[in-house]
């Protein structure tokens, strides 16, 4: 089972490589097994209204295999009433089981999850800091809001908290699944806040406790994860109440059909009306319903995401809008270098050769970009003699970029010095080597800045080369899925700190559908607020203390585990990948969860008529309607047996459809109900015809 | 069989279907002009007859104190109904049981029997018109024109209320105010109508007087002597119809020549039992802007409609096979129906009657073959083949809300209709409206019935002709429909007849005001509810796949509540006859 785990839909690149932390499903069948049963305690039972009446028909039709005529007398030959009403007793009872089964395997995988979770959890002693200063060993568990520990290398977090002090890597694996170890340090808002569970690699950190026991982070995935806390949602209320009306409609059909067909003289005994209710009430979906629930809970967090209630994930279906944060959620952290532009005469080449050269110290993603981009063009080192970048390497001496010069580059030999930076930097530096700025010099930049790019000056002593065209990389396929969104509903605006300028560019070239430029956090919640007025539901993602409120008040708030406790703490879900991208995933599998439920519910309702068609003709044949047994059915007991191991055997069979979800699909509204309608609609009136014909032929009755 | 008709016949055939044709087509042409106009009526905007009508309506209002102004919700709409009938019911009942003392008896009929006077009370405030009686010799003039003529306005104009108020709460508009809407309804809709069709009626030679009967010497033996009932039936008839109450001035209905003479006062009175449901669906488009929805849902009804008279008057056509074996050939079955409506208008009556609520007759359900049997019991059923005053267009866009709440979840939303969620009340309120009531109400008692055939029903035709009149009976109540199958022992001095009054009672009363209540609860809950923005991703409910759905959830959940009796009714009596009886 491992290996089949759901595919979370069209999981984008970037995530599929972090897996969660695998969970442990050996003896989860077995589990599952025995779970099933223990769900048959009528306390239980009762929470579920469809099954609970299989349950009670199951002991009604005991009674009268035991004996037949428990609730008057019959006229058929008692031992023969006594095997079909045994063979009916025994289908009943394995529906109400294969129910129950498929609950338990849904809850048995959520737990699985929950021990690798609670391994992590196991108690530690910690280095706790007393009032007087000094140190004292206390079990983990001791520890209360606000206390301090010190944590040092190798040694395990106790409890979520705040780094006070201390600058140390902290392995997040166990939550995360990512190996790198993540630095953290006082006073920044993000890398403040660390997790109990997770380990110091690096140094030692002074961290103040802001949970008590048990009611940590990870304890909180734990209960969610369990279900422990899972209420039903709105959506399946309503959809339990409906199937509740309808169980009393056909419990009034079938306890009003004794007297018509006693009048008609053609009675018909308990066993069968039970039988015959049973076939008609909605046990697949009554019994898959719940197990579609977990299992969308599930894929969430398999998906590495957390989600605080099922409600959460529903709403992810009806998101109208999402929010999105420019940096990091649409374009890659980092600038590239995509163009060189010469002036003074330079071709691209003579300025790509500079650049590489004076970006050969630049270890930051941009300098890495700038070389990467030279190379493209074919540029060498031929100006300064040739050779390696390494051989240039030794040769030359780096220097680093400051916040006071605003510049970086390359000294190489020959008193060659090469500077890239900031425009005025590079301005200043070429004048102060004697160098002139052509007027082309600010036309190139001034393009840059309209493309939404950053522009860097590149110069060699005081002949200025050109420009460097830095720009944001907006997220491979980002474009599509912003399509595919559209498709089905859903607008996407961009949040960003840039100029309009900057940001209507990007914004174009990644398809969103509207931007807020120069955005503060404040905006962030006005953004939400004013979409809600719309009756729109809102999804965003953050992870910073201000977006806390922004993140209560949209409808879907995913806080980034990276992010702070108080950003996690008003979000009602949490990726622990902290991948802000994966919001868009999160409305699919919101959607997958409801077209499961609805094209099950829309099944098990249309596999009504063939039941009806296969009982009442058979057992009626006495009042000569015999010709509406259009599936030639051998004779009544075989029919209604055929009916009864069709509605069984159909609720397993719907275990890894109602597991793993229906495939989704991004389309239109009106496309998905076509197909969906055509598919478990149709498909839901033709397929027990089919099922039950061949169950026919194969039962020796 | 058909081989063996002569061209006389074919002509005849022919002639049938013409009949049916033209009124379906004349149907289809009143409908956006009809519906448009109560929509401007409820739109409050202006209409032609606001000069006649607006002063008396004023002066109405100021007298009893109405403040027209005043904005009800849903609970408070209902109680106003819920009252209004009350009081309506307890003055017929007395006029009723004090009909011997009242003016306008000039054959000095005394009070009929308590349980009678209270079956016709509730039978006829609830728009049903069921009658366990005989008109002529059981009511005065009196208690027909001002108890039953009264009740014939009210009723109707109660239910066109209903559904304007339900169709502003779907719309996301106020609900209203139930006595400015039944007014109107009234002064608006059902009199100006009524005048008119009054008159085109007595033309058709349909009298109206308040002379007793008239007493004649009888044409086979002029010693005997025979008295014509006559009265003031004209003005009676139309609002019996176009209020969709018909119950019938005469026992037999609109069969009785007085009632109905000829092929033009029967189509008038077709026209008028059918236009108001199927044009409030246009008034729907109108008040929600969206005229391709009512056009889908109108085609949706048409069709199953034209299907159902197709069925229903081929059936008729080719006759009862047992007759024609005797015959000799094949003939139209004719029994229980009136040579001058023949075998079509009989069919079109039929099924239009019992479709739309009406439950006015010119034929003798009873003697419909089981396939005309099956379509009139359907149509009690499914209560959306147009459906009752105001009541069927509203359980109609309450099917729509079934339908999206059960497919809606398919598109990867939470279901929803006009912008407004599909949560747990009005799945409550739409699913026990639509798929429990009738259960309630005609399973169970029909069911008990059957369970004490002799001490209870009194069925004049045992087996699966009798299951199918008791049925019948309760789904006729339950739905507000009226008409009988007939062949049950349910009039006084019956002894049965004692049960089916109070059974049937409280089927007319479940059938009514639980749905009433519900609709209105509904309405008001979807008025409150914040709209939510149409985008690609949301389920198109006017479109002609969502239409076909909702077609389908209605078919198959009318098919799963009543196939057993339907299969051990008209199906079984159909084989049963096609096997040679």
């Amino acid at each position: 089972m491992k290996s089949t785990t759901s595919q979370p839909p069209q999981p984008d690149d970037t995530t599929r490589k972090r897996r969660s932390p695998k969970a442990d499903t050996s003896g989860l069948y077995k589990s599952a097994v025995r779970d099933a049963f223990v769900k048959l305690d009528p306390r239980v039972a009762v929470g579920n209204p469809v099954m609970f009446l299989v349950w009670v028909g199951t002991i009604v039709t005991l009674l009268v295999t035991i004996d037949p005529n428990i609730f008057g007398t019959v006229d058929a030959d008692p031992n023969r009433q006594r095997l079909l009403n045994g063979l009916i007793t025994i289908i009943l009872f394995f529906t109400v089981i294969f129910a129950n089964f498929a609950e338990a395997v849904a809850e048995g995988r959520g737990k699985a999850q929950a021990d690798t979770l609670r391994s992590s959890r196991s108690d530690t002693i910690a280095r706790k800091v007393l009032p007087d200063g000094s140190i004292g060993q206390v079990s983990s568990t001791e520890l209360r809001k606000g206390d301090r520990v010190k944590v040092a290398l190798g040694e395990t977090i106790p409890a979520d908290g705040e780094v006070v002090a201390g600058v140390a890597s902290v392995d997040e694996s166990a939550i995360t699944g990512e190996s790198a170890p993540v630095l953290k340090q006082p006073g920044t808002d993000i890398a403040s806040s660390v997790t109990g569970g997770t380990r110091v690699v690096s140094d030692e950190l002074t961290i103040q406790i802001t949970a008590d026991p048990g009611q940590g982070f990870i304890d909180r995935m734990i209960a969610l994860v369990e279900g422990a806390k899972r209420s039903k949602t709105p959506n399946e209320i309503a959809l339990t109440v409906f199937l509740a009306v309808l169980t009393q409609v056909f419990l009034i059909v079938v306890a009003t059909l004794s007297p018509l067909a006693n009048y008609v003289r053609t009675p018909i005994s308990i066993a069968i009306l039970v039988a015959l209710l049973v076939a008609l009430i909605p046990t697949t979906i009554g019994g898959l319903l719940s197990a579609i629930g977990i299992a969308g809970m599930n894929r969430v967090s398999q998906f590495n995401v957390i989600a605080t209630s099922g409600r959460a994930v529903e709403a992810c279906g009806d998101v109208n809008t999402l929010i999105l944060d420019k940096t990091g959620t649409i374009t890659l952290g980092n600038r590239l270098a995509d163009e060189f532009i010469p002036v003074n005469g330079h071709s691209v080449q003579e300025v790509a050769a500079v650049a590489l050269a004076g970006s050969l110290f630049d270890e930051t993603p941009e300098g890495k970009s700038i070389v990467q981009l030279a190379e493209k063009l074919g540029a060498n080192l031929d100006f300064v003699g040739g050779g390696t970048l390494d051989e240039m390497r030794a040769r030359s001496e780096g220097v680093d970029f400051s916040a006071r010069t605003r510049m970086s580059g390359t000294d190489l030999p020959n008193d060659i010095e090469i500077r890239k930076g900031a425009i005025d930097a590079i301005r200043g530096f070429v004048r102060s080597r004697g160098g002139n700025i052509p007027d082309e010099f600010d036309a190139a930049y001034e393009r840059v800045s309209r493309l939404g790019g950053t522009p860097l000056g590149i110069c060699q002593n005081g002949d200025l080369y050109g420009v460097i065209y830095l720009k944001d990389v907006v997220k491979a396929g980002l474009r599509e899925r912003f399509d595919q969104l559209r498709r089905m509903g859903v607008r996407t605006i961009m949040l960003t700190g840039d100029n309009r300028i900057t940001a209507s560019v990007i914004a174009q070239e990644a398809g969103v559908d509207d931007f807020i430029a120069e955005a503060t956090p404040e905006d962030k919640i006005d953004v939400i607020k004013r979409e809600q007025s719309e009756g729109k539901l809102v999804a965003m993602t953050g992870d910073g203390t201000n977006d806390a409120p922004a993140l209560a008040q949209a409808n879907v708030g995913v806080a980034m585990n990276s992010g702070t406790q108080a950003a996690k703490e008003a979000a009602n879900m949490v990726d622990l990948d902290s991948d802000p991208t994966k919001l868009i995933d999160l409305v699919a599998i919101g959607k997958q969860l409801l077209i499961t439920r609805g094209a099950l519910t829309t099944f098990s309702i249309a596999n009504d008529i063939a039941k009806y068609f296969a009982i009442i003709p058979t057992i009626f044949a006495a009042a000569g309607i015999g010709a509406l047994n259009i599936m030639g059915l051998k004779n009544p007991q075989s029919a209604i047996l055929a009916a009864l191991i069709y509605n069984a055997l159909i609720i397993p069979a719907l275990i890894p459809l109602a597991l793993n979800g229906v495939k989704f699909r991004p389309l239109t509204a009106d496309q998905l109900l076509q197909r969906n309608i055509l598919l478990y609609g149709l498909g839901g009136v033709i397929a027990p015809f089919i099922a039950i014909k061949i169950i026919d032929v194969l039962i020796p009755i | 069989m058909l081989a063996h008709r002569t061209d006389e016949e074919y002509r005849i055939m022919l002639q049938g279907w013409l009949q049916i044709g033209l009124t379906l087509a004349l149907i289809v042409a009143i409908t956006p002009i009809f519906g448009g106009y109560i929509a401007r009526v409820y739109l409050g905007q202006k209409t032609l007859l606001d000069r006649v009508f607006q002063p008396i309506e004023r002066l109405m209002f100021r007298l009893s104190g109405v403040k027209p102004e005043t904005q009800m919700n849903g609970w408070q709409y209902a109680r106003a109904i819920l009252y209004s009938n009350l009081a309506m019911a307890i003055l017929l009942f007395a006029i009723l049981m004090l009909q011997g003392v009242l003016p306008l008896n000039p054959t000095g009929l005394g009070a009929p029997t308590w349980d009678t006077a209270l079956h016709t009370t509730i039978s006829f405030i609830t728009n049903t018109n069921q009658q366990h009686y005989s008109g002529e010799t059981t009511l005065s003039y009196f208690s027909q024109i001002l108890g039953l003529g009264f009740m014939f306005f009210t009723s109707a104009a109660t239910g066109i209320a209903v559904a304007i108020a339900f169709i502003r709460g779907l719309t996301g508009r106020p609900l209203g105010n139930f006595y400015v809407d039944l007014t109107q309804a009234i002064t608006r809709i059902l009199l100006p109508i009524s005048i008119v069709g009054t008159l085109l009626l007595v033309a058709a030679g349909v009298p109206e007087t308040l002379s007793g009967p008239i007493v004649v010497p009888t044409l086979e033996d002029p010693n005997l002597r025979q008295a014509i009932a006559l009265g003031p039936v004209a003005h009676f008839e139309i609002i019996k119809q176009l209020g969709e109450n018909g119950g019938g001035f005469f026992a037999i209905n609109s069969a009785h020549p007085f009632e109905n003479p000829n092929g033009f006062s029967n189509l008038i009175q077709t026209l008028a039992m059918i236009s108001i449901p199927t044009s409030m669906i246009y008034t729907y488009g109108v008040i929600a802007n969206n005229r391709k929805q009512a056009w889908l849902v109108f085609g949706m009804v048409f069709i199953i409609y034209v299907g159902f008279i197709i069925v229903t008057a081929i059936g008729e056509y080719q006759g009862n096979p047992l007759v024609n074996s005797i015959l000799g050939s094949a003939q139209p079955n004719l029994e229980g129906k009136e040579v001058r409506f023949g075998w079509a208008q009989s069919a079109l009556f039929a099924v239009t009657t019992t479709g739309t609520m009406t439950g006015a007759v010119n034929s003798m359900h009873d003697s419909f073959m089981p396939t005309g049997g099956f379509v009139l019991l359907s149509n009690l059923f499914l209560q959306i083949i147009w459906g009752g005053q105001g009541t069927g267009t509203a359980y109609l866009f309450s099917y729509l809300i079934l339908a999206v709440f059960v497919t809606g979840l398919m598109v990867g939303r939470t279901p929803e209709f006009l912008g407004r969620k599909i949560e747990k009340s009005e799945v409550v309120l739409t699913s026990f409206l639509l798929l429990l009531v009738h259960p309630l109400f005609v399973l169970i008692p029909g069911a008990i019935a059957l369970a004490f055939p002799d001490q209870l029903a009194g069925i004049s035709n045992p087996g699966f002709h009798g299951l199918a009149q008791v049925m019948y009976e309760y789904a006729s109540a339950t739905a507000n429909n009226g008409s009988g199958f007939e062949g049950l022992a349910d009039s006084q001095p019956a002894p049965t007849a004692l049960w089916w009054n109070l059974s049937t009672s409280l089927s007319l009363l479940g059938g009514r005001y639980i749905p009433i209540v519900a609709l209105l609860i509904l309405a008001d809950g979807m008025s409150r509810k914040q709209p939510v923005p149409f985008t690609t991703g949301t389920l198109r409910t006017d479109t002609i796949l969502f239409t076909s759905v909702t077609a389908g959830v209605i078919l198959i959940m009318g098919a799963l509540t009543f196939f057993p009796i339907l299969a051990l009714g008209p199906i079984a009596e159909g084989f049963l006859l096609a096997k040679g009886g």
